[in-house]
């Protein structure tokens, strides 16, 4: 098995007949996932893509049955997307959108604290079970069904995880890109918490990046609860103080945050690390070459 | 974005947040007729984008005329450098002249975003004035906290913890009620990511005052705040940072000697971290997007380039959704519309990463093609004249 999604998952995009949702929408059928419809307020009841649109999420799930959902409406009307959403039962939402203010993404969280529903996002990649469903923008193409399991801060550094992970013939189980923001859905540890669950996920690569204590808890977390082989790799050893790099989380503040602590944790913790981001599929490698 | 103090203190104004009546100075002419008029200590302050200003002497408080004047004259169109600036300083265009107030205590308070708690928390301490970070460290007991409830909001308790644990009396207990209800509601209305007073003072005859205020305000939610978004003062940021913005590009100077030019943020601080191993030197973090097009690679060659002390270049592409053929005729198109004559080295991965580094070794073009990370970055920092 996968984590969180798999060949039975029933996808719905919300901002279907947009741009970015259209062009995902068919990357994702592309690839195999069970699209079975979209959401965009004011286009009920036409077809897209040769799948039904629906005006609201609530219609969508009552028709098609849909648990999980794709969000690629813009930053401005993301968080009511999200909560749309959740309101209507939706059990896996991943928001793709990137540059949702914060209060916004705070309001959503007090719901969300509060849900059975799982919010992958937002300004992430999305997550994908290789070779049975995708969800994001990652390409497809570069994914191998096996055994790691990916969780990722980061978008392209994913890809290359990813990639590092094919090449050295170990595939991937599923890959999470939990997302830059400083508020966001799932953590490290609820995904670790499933990696370590799941039969087919063998070990575990972590990418994260400065700023925040996300991956000291995740440290922590492995001591004590993780048993799996934990590769982890830090982006941002030369990333300045008082700087955003790029992801509106990714700032060292106040001497926190830094990616010299992260690494420290990580140690202090018995995970592997890697200091280059070439070596993560190498290291993960040496730690799975018995299994 | 960053507000300058007066800004700042404008905004606390219109939320009844205590400040002196100061007066913002925009040229000599202003300053000097505003100095003459006025009277008795005061405190004249530039107004600059970075923090250290009154360790560098950006800050004079005197009752002397002569020597607000003389303050005026050295500061105005100079350039100050703080620990914190950089050495080439940031532009001093504009003064804030304030009446100098009776300091019984200096307060520290600050509306900030705590990402572990994922709340709005509100932070105080007794040792105002002070490097915050440096209390926090040493003494983190002299910092109280309060975390805002998403539903519940401020409760008045939270108020009165606070004016206790600062050992708040009189007036200046009932104020910091006050203070504090309108602090949330601005920063709440105005989406600031930190509002920070540095000192908030006590005075001799017990009211509360905000002798400093920084505002920095999200910038995801500009969009809804046009009045915020246009006290907007670019000669503050890095002119390379400032024009990167207007073309959508994640760009940050650095103080090494090679350019890289990355898709993707957590990617693009992974090569310069990649560099650094090889014994290089990054000279920025660029992120030129994940919807990446020639226009844009040409743009972003043009920002890295403007900066003189890059030696060579790194362009480390993973296409996903964007195709690497397309990103390598942007290269080649960049790099003959441009006249690049600084070595590049050039990386691509995933979708047509193949027809990629093929268009680029059939270009009659000076360009290194790598095909792994490591092999990228050892051959640039080879190239910018080896390890440093």
């Amino acid at each position: 098995m996968s984590i969180l999604i798999n060949a039975d998952t029933r996808l719905i995009c919300q901002g279907f007949t947009g741009q970015q949702g259209t062009f995902h929408s068919e990357q994702a059928l592309a690839y195999g996932s069970n699209l079975v419809g979209g959401v965009t307020p004011g286009k009920g009841g036409q077809r897209h893509l040769d799948r039904p649109v629906f005006d609201s999420v609530q219609q969508a799930v009552d028709e098609t049955d849909a648990n999980a959902s794709m969000i690629y409406v813009p930053a401005a009307f993301a968080a009511d997307a999200i909560l749309e959403a959740e309101a209507a039962g939706i059990g896996i939402i991943v928001c793709i959108t990137e540059g949702i203010p914060v209060q916004d993404m705070l309001k959503v969280k007090a719901v969300m604290q509060r849900s059975s529903a799982r919010l992958i996002g937002p300004n992430c990649p999305g997550i994908i079970t290789p070779g049975a469903c995708k969800i994001g923008i990652m390409p497809g193409n570069i994914h191998q069904p096996g055994k790691v399991g990916i969780v990722s801060r980061s978008g392209t550094l994913t890809y290359e995880a990813v990639f590092q992970t094919s090449r050295a013939g170990l595939g991937q189980s599923t890959c999470i890109g939990i997302g830059g923001d400083p508020i966001q859905g799932m953590n490290f540890i609820d995904c670790l918490q499933l990696f370590e669950q799941d039969e087919q996920t063998r070990g575990i690569l972590l990418v994260g990046e400065i700023g925040g204590n996300a991956e000291e808890n995740a440290a922590a977390y492995i001591k004590q609860n993780v048993s799996k082989p934990v590769v982890a790799y830090i982006a941002g050893v030369t990333a300045p103080a008082g700087k955003r790099m790029g992801h509106a989380g990714a700032i060292v503040s106040g001497g926190l945050g830094t990616a010299d602590a992260k690494f420290a944790a990580f140690e202090a913790a018995g995970v592997s690390t890697v200091h280059s981001p070439a070596d993560m599929g190498k290291r993960m490698a040496e730690l799975l070459k018995n299994e | 974005m960053n507000l300058h103090e007066y800004q700042s203190k404008a905004l606390f104004s219109e939320y009844a947040i205590p400040v002196p009546a100061g007066k913002m100075l925009d040229s000599l002419a202003a300053a000097e007729s505003e100095i003459e008029q006025g009277s008795g200590p005061r405190v004249l302050k530039a107004q600059v984008h970075s923090g250290g200003r009154g360790k560098a002497g950006g800050v004079l408080v005197s009752a002397d005329k002569q020597s607000l004047l003389d303050a005026a004259r050295r500061l105005l169109g100079k350039r100050l450098v703080t620990t914190q600036s950089g050495a080439q300083g940031v532009p001093v265009e504009k003064l804030l002249l304030e009446p100098a107030c009776d300091i019984e205590r200096e307060l520290y308070f600050a509306v900030l975003l705590d990402r572990a708690s994922e709340r709005i928390v509100m932070m105080a301490s007794s040792a105002g004035g002070m490097n915050i970070e440096e209390v926090a460290r040493q003494t983190p007991e002299k910092i109280i906290r309060i975390q805002i409830d998403p539903a519940a909001g401020l409760q008045a308790w939270q108020c009165r913890k606070m004016g206790f644990a600062l050992q708040l009396q009189g007036d200046a207990f009932k104020q910091l009620h006050k203070i504090m209800f309108a602090l949330l509601k601005l920063y709440r209305e105005t989406d600031a990511s930190l509002i920070e007073i540095n000192p908030l003072v006590v005075t001799r005859d017990n009211q509360l005052l905000a002798v400093d205020a920084k505002i920095n305000i999200d910038d995801n939610a500009l969009y809804r705040h046009k009045n915020i978004a246009a006290l907007r003062d670019i000669h503050q940021e890095d002119e390379r940072e400032a024009a990167a913005r207007v073309f959508d590009l994640n760009y940050i100077t650095l103080d090494g000697n090679i350019g890289c030019m990355v898709n993707g943020a957590g990617l693009a601080m992974a090569t310069m971290d990649l560099v650094k191993l090889h014994g290089g030197q990054p000279a920025n973090f660029l992120d030129v997007g994940g919807g990446t097009t020639a226009e844009r690679v040409a743009e972003a060659f043009k920002l890295i380039l403007s900066d003189d002390k890059v030696e060579a270049v790194l362009v480390n592409i993973f296409g996903g959704i964007v195709r690497c053929d397309l990103i390598a005729q942007g290269i080649i198109a960049a790099v003959k519309d441009i006249g690049i004559h600084l070595p590049v080295v050039v990386r691509l991965e995933g979708t047509n990463a193949r027809q990629g580094l093929q268009l680029l070794a059939q270009s009659d073009l000076d360009v290194l093609t790598a095909s792994d990370l490591d092999s990228a970055a050892e051959q640039v920092v080879k190239a910018a004249g080896g390890a440093a």
